[in-house]
């Protein structure tokens, strides 16, 4: 991006406000992230920057609001932190039972979402797929529609999954799902299969069928094919697909709201209760937690596409 | 083709079958081989997605709560034409309900119901209800001495409305209209006229978040699509991150940033931009919403963006240049009309995602920040007013699946990009 | 298939080991909250062996409501407001319970007796007696201070951001009493279209400086940030926060509103035996006078009512701030359930299309 030699004075001087407006604009970006970690280390309970903590007096610092994390919502802070202790942390923790149940349900929520969009991506990158475009449109509208109207919709729904096949006789076998593991499961993995089916469709873009058509004219049934051509191949696509499914189901709290129970209390519901009564600086804490654990994503991310791009022979410019 | 299969008597494949038919065949088979993979995904997204969204609409024009719990006048209603003035067989059908609906404790219910399509009489049903045990024929007397409201002609038309389960009634009021006594369709009284604007306030703000984003995303976009792969690679990831950092989360550091006490303040003061007493307001109210709003949507503006202006050969522009045209000429004239599918893809996308909003507003809103989704909330929570929730989210949906029509012809949706 | 069935399995297998018993209370959170946690749902739990858990809300009485309508009761015990059980009792969407089941007063005084009149319905145990009061930051008021019901509306000379609670029960009581009406006639002000109208155009003075908070936690917090210079809350809350936080608040508790607040089991719930078990516990005479030692909230039984001392910090005395000292009751409202129960959804309702519209 470098100006060119015949440029006039007046578009180098705009050439530069334009590079500051830009700076500013990735600052708007990006400062809002970083500004919680240092406040989260504040050792007062406030929401700015002590003098204390601009003069980099350690005294301004602590961990206090991560060790509420652990403590919440009733566990002693005054005694030794011997092993009967973190074994209290780990089954007493609202935080760490929060994290317990959003790590269980994003991980079965992914795993449901991957394998099902995988597999339905493999059906529409291929060119005979009938109605391409219209099941498309329903499989991405999960990502469109407005999340309160699929929690709304969830709500009266698992209150009465069989309400529908009801003549058959069957919905006596059906319980509710409402308040249940199950329940948040589905509705995450709906949550997530769009960024699937985005990101391996995308990935199959770039796929040579005739590799497929090579493998089987060499007498290799349809699932060796898959596993040992086609599978490696996309698994950057796979992969990526899976973790935005994972972060969708780590971040959701609206469906959380309206269909869970407290024994589902997930992070993002349990920051939700926090930040609507009081923002204590141990929201602050969770947050930087997250944003590191997002920093980490990312980085995978990158990693990712870099060695799919090696793979598939696409060189930087 | 045609040339092909002119002689198709004579192209045979190796069993004898005509090539034509196998073809056929085959490509059956294929197109079905594809079908089946995609199946078990649409047969999970119609049940976990589709069904309940279903229902959700069913539940916007159903609403059984005077129906099942007076049955008599229901019967009564439904056995007379509209208009008739209730007779004695009437009053007694209401008084037995009445009490009936007392003893079942649906009362509530029954009263809520009315009051929906006639605000102030829920207390009418509740507490007329509790004198009902002791009511002794003449019934139209006994239920009159009770309250003198029951003469009302408008509160009969309005039973007689509600005592059918199915009506478009949550629909009208979701449009601030009701009917009057004669069942037409009319405008609600002023004072009590809030959806329609609601509506428009949020398409407003949805408007001026995508534009806002479109302001900020179009010059970084252009710098990432113009500097060299490796420095682009880099500064991406400063757009990538807010798209991979939790929503709550970044709706906490703009709590932090933008309250009073908070960082922004704090820092005007210091610098003495503003008085220790003239505070900024940023937060609960428009402005947070909109800050905070444009934030968390700014980078599914500049992706896309990016992705259409990163393969613009700059030759056209110097071409434009070496041509004469000056260098706002050459931006206007060349390499902007080549910028507008993404222009289209990302403004599209922010509004839709905009539209329907619901956890920032709710945290940094106030009262004036608030969009529909969080009205829809309010029904649901703590209203309980379930079907109006619903008849708001069928209008919402209609405007979104509207607006992803358009985006699906516009811009296509296999061309969404995520990074 | 089989892989399916594992997973199911796995899942189920969550669901279930979260149903064993355990006692889920669901009150208002923050100080209050913690006050019955520590008075009541700790000591029941040690005493029983029974797991106990509190969930927050910022109104109990609202999800009952959904949850009994849609068939999804998770919890056994809510605290709600008088009005509320009375309201959810007659709309059959709570348990009834047995006076004659609760324990006597510790002078062996029948319960029927011991609690205050009215105080135990049909379907709801009053533990204590709350208000709507309030409250300023007395940094920010140097010269004259509020004091009145009509300091709160009048910004000309308290200017100033409000808080109010997102609601219309008591802000329309207060509002009429800041408009002179005497606290004996409120009610018969606001039974006529005319009087409603009039607590409306009292709150239209303020309406564009107000900021609503729904949680209890919150207008100690938005006077703590300076986001509000006067807001209405409950006293227990502001109690909490100036004398175990410090912070500089003052309460104001002329044109107060006070009434009962209770537990009551919803219909449905998971474990109505233990509920019964903990209500029964949480409303010994010891167990209210207890509570009071974490918050100030006048007991509902009179055998309580000697044993109020000192605040858990050992050396607040709790009299003088509760809303039944008499000091207090100068200017004070009893809250009118007959009132509230047959208008509350109607008047909501006008308040929100009050708040709604611009």
């Amino acid at each position: 991006m470098a100006l060119p030699v015949y440029a006039s004075p007046l578009e180098k001087l705009w050439h530069y406000i334009y590079l500051v407006i830009c700076a500013l604009i990735f600052l708007f970006l990006i400062a809002p992230i970083l500004i919680v970690i240092p406040l989260s280390f504040n050792a007062e309970p406030y929401f700015t920057f002590t003098e204390k903590m601009l003069t980099f007096d350690p005294s301004g610092y602590s961990l206090r609001w991560y060790d509420l994390l652990l403590t919440q919502p009733s566990l002693p802070t005054d005694v030794p932190r011997d092993a009967a202790w973190w074994g209290r942390v780990w089954t007493e923790s609202a935080w760490v039972n929060a994290a317990k149940n959003s790590v269980i349900i994003g991980v079965f929520a992914t795993v449901v979402a991957t394998v099902l969009g995988t597999i339905a991506a493999l059906g529409l990158s291929r060119p005979e797929m009938p109605y391409r475009r219209l099941i498309m449109a329903i499989l991405i509208s999960p990502m469109i529609v407005p999340i309160i109207i699929t929690a709304t919709g969830l709500f009266f729904f698992y209150s009465s999954p069989c309400a529908l096949i009801g003549w058959t006789g069957l919905s006596q076998y059906c319980g509710r799902l409402t308040s249940s593991y199950v329940g948040v499961v589905l509705a995450h993995a709906t949550l997530g299969i769009p960024f699937v089916i985005i990101t391996v469709t995308a990935t199959l873009i770039g796929f040579d069928q005739s590799l497929n058509r090579a493998a089987a004219s060499l007498g290799a049934p349809p699932t060796t094919t898959f596993f040992k051509v086609t599978m490696p191949l996309i698994l950057p696509g796979v992969i990526s697909g899976a973790l935005f499914a994972f972060v969708t189901s780590f971040d959701e709290v609206v469906v959380v709201l309206f269909v869970a129970a407290h024994d589902q209390q997930t992070i993002p519901r349990q920051m939700w209760n926090g930040i609507r009564e009081q923002i204590s600086p141990a929201i602050l804490a969770v947050a930087t937690i997250l944003v590191v654990i997002s920093i980490a994503l990312l980085a995978t991310l990158e990693i990712l596409r870099r060695r799919s791009e090696r793979l598939r022979g696409v060189t930087p410019h | 083709m045609a040339d092909i299969s002119a002689p198709a008597a004579a192209l045979t494949t190796s069993d004898g079958r005509p090539l034509r038919a196998a073809l056929a065949s085959a490509q059956q088979r294929a197109k079905r081989r594809a079908f089946l993979l995609v199946l078990p995904l649409l047969a999970f997204i119609v049940i976990t997605f589709i069904v309940p969204i279903g229902q959700l609409m069913h539940q916007a024009i159903y609403n059984p709560g005077f129906s099942d719990n007076m049955p008599r006048l229901t019967q009564w209603f439904a056995d007379t034409p509209p208009g008739t003035a209730p007779d004695e067989a009437a009053w007694e059908a209401l008084a037995l309900d009445l009490r009936d609906a007392s003893e079942a404790k649906t009362i509530g219910t029954v009263g809520t119901r009315v009051n929906y399509d006639l605000s102030g009489t829920r207390s009418l049903f509740t507490s007329t209800a509790r004198k009902a045990a002791r009511f002794e024929p003449p019934y139209r007397e006994a239920v009159l001495a009770a309250d003198d409201k029951w003469a009302d002609p408008v509160l009969w038309s309005t039973m007689r409305q509600v005592s059918d389960a199915y009506s478009l009634n949550f629909f009208l009021a979701a449009l601030d209209m009701t009917r009057d006594v004669e069942g037409r369709v009319v405008a609600m009284p002023e004072d009590r006229q809030i959806y329609v604007s609601l509506f428009l306030k949020t398409f407003l703000l949805a408007g001026l978040i995508t534009l806002t984003c479109l302001v900020l995303g179009f010059p970084v976009a252009h710098l990432l699509a113009t500097l060299p792969m490796r420095w682009s690679n880099l500064l991406m990831i400063l757009v990538l991150l807010p798209f991979w950092t939790s929503l709550l989360v970044r709706t906490t550091s703009w709590m932090v940033l933008l309250q009073q006490q908070g960082v922004v303040n704090n820092t005007l003061v210091a610098a003495g931009v503003v008085a220790e007493e003239g505070r900024l307001e940023l937060i609960y109210n428009q402005i947070g919403t909109i800050i905070a709003m444009t934030h968390i949507l700014l980078p599914f503006m500049i992706l896309p963006l990016y992705s259409v202006m990163r393969p613009i050969p700059p030759s056209y522009v110097r071409a434009a240049r070496s041509l004469g045209a000056t260098s706002w000429t050459a931006f206007r004239r060349v390499y902007l009309p080549q910028t507008l599918p993404g222009v289209g893809a990302g403004a599209l996308l922010v509004f839709i995602l905009a539209v329907g909003y619901y956890i920032t507003p709710a945290l940094v809103g106030g009262a004036s920040g608030q969009l529909i989704s969080n009205l829809i909330a309010f029904h649901m929570q703590d209203s309980l007013n379930w079907s109006l929730a619903a008849a708001l989210a069928g209008l919402l949906l209609g405007a979104v699946l509207l607006l992803y029509w358009v985006y699906d012809r516009l811009v296509g949706i296999d061309n969404m990009k995520l990074g | 298939m089989k892989k399916i069935l594992i997973l199911t399995t796995a899942l189920t297998g969550f669901a279930v080991s979260a149903s064993a018993q355990e006692l889920t209370v669901m009150s208002w959170g923050g100080a209050y909250g913690e006050a019955q946690t520590e008075a009541h749902v700790k000591p029941w739990s040690a005493a029983t062996g029974f797991p106990a858990k509190m969930v927050d809300s910022d109104n109990p009485a609202t999800p009952i409501k959904a949850m009994v309508e849609a068939g999804n009761v998770t919890i056994d015990v809510a605290s709600i407001e008088y009005a509320d059980a009375i309201r959810l009792c007659d709309e059959g969407m709570l348990e009834p319970i047995d006076i004659a089941a609760l324990p006597a007063g510790a002078d062996g005084t029948p319960a029927a007796e011991d609690f205050l009149a009215g105080a135990v319905t049909e379907c709801a145990v009053s533990t204590d007696i709350w208000s709507n009061v309030y409250a300023y930051d007395t940094s920010k008021f140097t010269g004259e201070a509020p004091s009145t019901a009509a300091d709160f509306f009048d910004l000309e000379k308290f200017p100033g951001k409000r808080g109010m609670r997102k609601g219309a029960k008591a802000n329309l009581e207060m509002a009429l009493m800041a408009d002179g009406v005497p606290a004996a006639e409120v009610y018969s002000v606001l039974e006529t279209p005319e009087g409603v109208d009039r607590a409306f155009a009292v709150m239209d003075k303020i309406k564009n400086d107000v900021v609503w908070w729904e949680a209890g936690a919150q207008p100690p917090q938005l006077l703590a940030d300076g986001e509000v210079a006067l807001t209405t809350a409950y006293n227990g809350r502001i109690f909490a926060a100036a004398v175990t936080e410090g912070k500089p608040f003052q309460t104001v508790f002329d044109g107060q509103v006070y009434e009962y607040e209770g537990f009551a089991i919803p219909k449905g719930a998971p474990n109505p035996e233990l509920a019964r078990q903990f209500i029964a516990f949480a409303s010994t005479t010891q167990a209210l006078a207890d509570q009071a030692k974490w918050i100030s909230y006048g007991p509902a039984r009179k055998s309580s009512g000697p044993l109020v001392g000192l605040f858990q910090d050992g050396k607040t005395e709790m009299g003088p701030f509760m809303p039944t000292a008499a000091a207090n009751l100068t200017n004070a409202l009893p809250s009118s359930y007959e009132f509230w129960v047959d208008r509350d959804t109607e008047l909501n309702e006008r308040f929100n299309a009050w708040l709604a519209a611009n």
